[in-house]
């Protein structure tokens, strides 16, 4: 209905949504980064205050202001997450090109996949985790070596249609090397893909690393991480102090959900065969 | 001829599962050895400074610690042939026994959890389907994104607030309530600790199921045949019934028994909020508290566990789809 008051199609509501996911997560993750150490401090006199217009997320039993921590944990897990989804992202690229080479490294690339989803992604971040020692290494190296295998998928796929077109027989007939033909059929082609699936790994890296956290293996508890918030507020859940788990929990899925709308907006945005389809 | 491709075909997935177990295994025993967590450190705990170094010695002795990791992987794999998982750390138990003791309550919480977001994720999907792009079907799909970004144990920690701490209607933790005899706890007790973590897992696992069988059977309703059903005057649920269910209930049942690892994640997530005494949990300490031999077989089990998701998945397409099923099996 909206649609035809504002006279919208559905590429421009589209790229309307694009822009307000992008402005939204730069308002949460600048806020984070502006917040200084002073506001995080320990305050006896505030000692688990419940949500009031000065500390509009409550305070925990430090007396610390619970909206501070909240925005810094979130500006930590982008970061988390960035490293982590770019990481993949790349892996993925290298992997799919390694595959594109002849049946045998295709072969080997879709075995490894097949071995990466073949046991529960949580249990393998667990025991890469455990592999560093936890703490920030642990999950970084944790969360990059697990969100390749469904993004390479996608991209070997891509990537075998690209290899069955006529151009690229052209190409090898007259002589030119694999690199060159990698370099200028496949990855331009696979470049949009592996833009979009970086933006839906995201969402994926997040939430592990805030689960993997909660369970103790990830960011060390000192950091005002997500994970580490919703774990220590455990102890306090029974005395009804409700606000330390509701109010993080609920941003981290307010970031979450954003990323999730603004890669699904750019597949939109992008694929000109389903964009004029209504969500 | 039939029984010959069986043939053929059960012993390719015989021969997949034991060359990915090998893989696993494998993988995983690199990885652990490498760890920087001491094991001998983490087993003794608090009491490190009452215990000699000598005494520390003789415990990595005993583990086969001080030999090389060649053959520390070698003498794990031959006991493993035999059945033998090695003894768990923190229980002082065989591994072999905690993992099935703790396994079976954890397959009770995961049955009944996936049972119920198959059942409800269907319905939903099927409803979203028929009345595509109204605001019912706005609503469940709005419902089934929001749910896809929430942190699992973020929801387990909400119904745990609500349910049992402000209206009290269940308890806080454990599957039984303390300081009563394992043998005395009536099956009501039981129920009562169990039902918050199976709400929070098969509250998470409708997503997935909800979103597939919707596009699924809106894809159906595009199709000729129904056109042509609509053409003859059937409509409503009685189309859906008669061309919609058939079409979309396998595709759906498939992709739900290939959710086992995603189902098992979220079952660590929940049994760790509302401390439920399953695998999950399990894993969670052996990690913590540098359980090797614990956490090499928990990782193996939910491998298999996967692996027989993905296999039932299969097979029902080969199986029942009678248009596999006629051509090659």
């Amino acid at each position: 209905m909206w649609r035809q008051r504002f006279n919208l199609s559905l590429r421009q509501r589209t790229f309307y949504i694009i822009v307000f996911s992008i402005v939204m997560l730069m308002l949460m993750i600048f806020s984070g980064l502006f917040i200084s150490e002073g506001q995080l401090k320990i305050n006896p006199g505030e000692m688990n205050g419940e949500p009031s217009l000065a500390h509009l997320f409550g305070t925990d039993w430090l007396g610390r202001d619970m909206l501070a921590r909240t925005l810094k944990g979130l500006t930590l897990s982008f970061g988390v997450g960035i490293v982590a989804a770019l990481a993949s992202s790349v892996i993925a690229l290298l992997l799919t090109l390694f595959a594109s080479w002849n049946k045998t490294t295709d072969r080997m690339v879709t075995w490894l996949v097949d071995l990466f989803l073949s046991v529960p992604h949580l249990v393998l971040l667990l025991l890469i985790s455990f592999t560093f020692g936890g703490g920030f290494k642990g999950v970084i190296i944790g969360l990059s070596l697990t969100h390749w295998p469904s993004l390479t998928r996608l991209l070997r796929s891509e990537m075998l249609q690209i290899k069955t077109a006529k151009y690229v027989g052209v190409s090898q007939q007259l002589g030119k090397s694999r690199w060159w033909v990698g370099k200028h059929h496949i990855v331009p082609h696979l470049l949009p893909q592996l833009f979009i699936g970086f933006t839906l790994l995201f969402p994926h890296a997040i939430l592990h690393e805030a689960s993997i956290t909660f369970l103790g293996f990830g960011l060390p508890s000192e950091q005002p991480a997500i994970g580490v918030i919703l774990s220590e507020s455990m102890r306090y859940l029974s005395t009804g102090k409700w606000w330390l788990a509701v109010f993080p929990g609920l941003s981290l899925l307010i970031m979450v959900g954003l990323f999730d709308l603004l890669g699904q907006s750019l597949c939109k945005w992008v694929d000109p065969f389903h964009g004029q389809k209504g969500m | 001829m039939r029984i010959k491709q069986m043939g053929v075909y059960l012993f390719k997935n015989v021969f997949k599962i034991i060359l990915l177990l090998l893989a696993v295994s494998t993988l995983s025993f690199i990885l652990v050895s490498n760890s920087p967590i001491d094991p001998v450190r983490s087993y003794i705990g608090a009491d490190m400074t009452s215990v000699s170094p000598e005494q520390r010695e003789n415990i990595a002795e005993y583990w086969g610690l001080n030999e090389p990791v060649l053959q520390q992987f070698f003498n794990w794999g031959t006991h493993l042939l035999q059945g033998d998982m090695g003894t768990s750390l923190i229980y002082r138990a065989p591994v072999a026994e905690v993992i099935a003791e703790r396994f079976v309550a954890s397959l009770a919480l995961m049955s009944v959890a996936w049972m119920l977001s198959g059942l409800f994720g269907f319905i939903l999907g099927i409803v979203a389907g028929m009345k595509e792009g109204t605001w019912l079907d706005r609503i469940i799909k709005g419902y089934c994104f929001t749910l896809a970004s929430t942190p699992a144990f973020w929801l387990g920690l909400l119904l745990l607030m609500l349910f049992a701490v402000q209206l009290g209607w269940f308890p806080v933790g454990l599957s039984t309530p303390a300081g009563i005899l394992a043998d005395d706890v009536t099956f009501i007790e039981r129920l009562r600790h169990f039902i918050l973590p199976a709400l929070t897992l098969s509250v998470v696992g409708v997503a997935n199921v909800a979103l597939h069988t919707r596009q699924k059977l809106i894809d159906v309703l595009n199709s000729d045949y129904v056109r042509f059903a609509r053409a003859k005057g059937e409509s409503g649920s009685k189309l859906v019934w008669r061309h919609g269910l058939r079409n979309i209930s396998l595709p759906a049942i498939s992709l739900h028994f290939s959710s086992f690892g995603e189902l098992f994640g979220g079952a660590v997530l929940a049994e760790q909020v509302f401390s439920y005494p399953g695998l999950g949990q399990a894993v969670v300490e052996a990690g913590l508290g540098g359980d090797v031999p614990l956490l090499l077989g928990i990782v193996l089990c939910s491998t298999l566990f996967v692996f027989a998701g993905n296999f039932i998945a299969d097979l029902l397409y080969k199986v029942v789809d009678p248009r596999i099923r006629k051509g090659e099996l």
